[in-house]
């Protein structure tokens, strides 16, 4: 049988909503993926010990706090000292227009703000991991 | 290969990378047992099994925490359903354990049951077998929320933990077959609640009802998410394996368990000489046709594929 994509979904960061985390974990769910959802308030460190463990194709976070700046890069440090930055970063949540660039700078591939169609995460996903 | 000796010197990715590729490619598995299977045998492989919601998670988060102040180095498999309609899955045990995720002597890692249906993944034998040479001293196996007949974790394991929780049913519920049977130790779980009491004594008199035993299953009333009585089931837990090796039970219990492994390998195998067979040629809808047609009945036909399988 093929392999199916595995995808951490993660909350990073003190904020305590993840309705949005848990629609996107349930849209790829339905999209065939394997979703492992780590819950709330959980350190950049945990989310990339976790990723490593579970041997991840994309990681997806949400923050709706404003930390993202400061979180969402700090992932992507931690995966490369772990020689892991072969991990797809993706994020999403209430992240202002001029941020975008800056974080995809530093290496997060994909940035959705609400509004987005869930289709479009998924299509991003099975189009980027290497088969 | 690499890989596995980085796995064996302890480092977390490899032994990941290892068991992605047990889990998604049977002749990559085949090649990773051949080479560790020596190394293996050294862990006490606990199973954690119950109902939906019973916290299986939340007691294997705390039992995990109650070893790791003993310094014991803990591997735990944790499986949730996969849908059968999308084959996607969502594991959520994690959530429970994710305080353990940046101590180097835990190793999380989720399954989806991809189509299995006796309670665990496909691999998950396998996998145990990877985390085994990683050098856990435990391997906990956590299985997906049982119903009633979901008893595979019996033959992967060495001691089942079954948790129960307070209102649930009746106590016909604890006297039908099938999971009550395979309890090695009982947790009442959430024990705080009303009706825990209750719970055990309907455990208690199905165990008076049942055949006389050897070792009767104890049973220990727990409340995981305040961290009560949880050293005392550990303790229970480790008493059960002394049991076993004290009375030769652990040899028997692993070998009946690598019979079913075994019988299992090799109905596989065979199962792919027969999809080969019955997919060439017209394939299995041939036969079918000849079965809808009334022109010669099953069993005839099983005979005749497994002819030209050479089985026969």
């Amino acid at each position: 049988m093929s392999k199916p994509i595995r995808v951490l979904v993660a909350k990073p960061g003190l904020d305590g909503h993840d309705r949005g985390a848990k629609m996107i974990a349930r849209s790829l769910r339905d999209a065939g993926m394997e979703v492992i959802y780590t819950g709330l308030r959980q350190s950049p460190e945990q989310i990339v010990a976790a990723a490593i463990q579970e041997d991840v194709d994309v990681i997806g976070m949400s923050i709706l706090s404003g930390a993202h700046n400061h979180l969402f890069p700090k992932v992507i440090d931690l995966l490369k000292e772990q020689n892991a930055e072969d991990i797809i970063v993706i994020a999403g949540g209430v992240i202002p227009e001029e941020d975008i660039p800056v974080l995809k700078e530093k290496g997060i591939k994909a940035v959705y703000t609400p509004g987005t169609p869930t289709k479009d995460i998924i299509e991003y996903i099975k189009d980027n991991v290497k088969k | 290969m690499k890989l596995v000796e980085k796995m064996l010197q302890g480092d977390k990715r490899s032994c990941a990378k290892l068991l992605s590729t047990v889990e998604n490619d049977d002749k990559g598995a085949e090649k990773i047992i051949k080479e560790i299977y020596p190394k293996t045998g050294k862990a006490h492989v606990v199973g954690i099994t119950g109902p939906p919601g019973a916290g299986k998670s939340t007691l294997t988060d705390k039992l995990v925490k109650n070893l790791r102040n003993k310094d014991k180095k803990i591997g735990i498999i944790a499986v949730d359903p996969t849908s059968p309609f999308t084959g996607g899955a969502l594991l959520g045990d994690r959530i429970r354990m994710n305080d353990h995720a940046l101590d180097p002597n835990v190793f999380i890692r989720s399954m989806g049951t991809r189509g299995y249906l006796g309670g665990l993944a496909k691999q998950t034998r396998n996998a145990v077998k990877v985390l085994d040479a990683y050098g856990c001293d435990y391997i906990f196996i956590e299985t997906v929320g049982v119903g009633q007949s979901e008893v595979d974790i019996v033959k992967a394991a060495d001691t089942v933990v079954m948790v129960m929780v307070p209102g649930l049913g009746d106590d016909i519920q604890s006297i039908k077959a099938g999971i009550m049977e395979i309890g090695d130790v009982f947790a009442i779980n959430k024990s705080d609640l009303m009706g825990a009491e209750r719970t055990a004594t309907e455990i208690k008199m199905m165990l008076d009802l049942g055949p006389d035993m050897e070792r009767r299953p104890p049973i220990v009333m727990v409340t995981a998410n305040r961290n009560k009585n949880i050293d005392k089931l550990m303790d229970e837990i480790d008493n059960h394996l002394i049991y076993m090796e004290e009375n030769g039970v652990l040899e028997k219990r692993r070998r009946d368990n690598f019979e079913d492994e075994l019988i299992n390998l090799v109905e596989l195998e065979i199962k792919k000489l027969i999809l080969k067979e019955t997919e060439s040629d017209g394939g299995i809808k041939k036969y079918a046709e000849k079965l809808l047609k009334r022109k010669i009945d099953p069993y005839t036909i099983r005979d005749e594929i497994l002819e030209a399988i050479n089985l026969k």
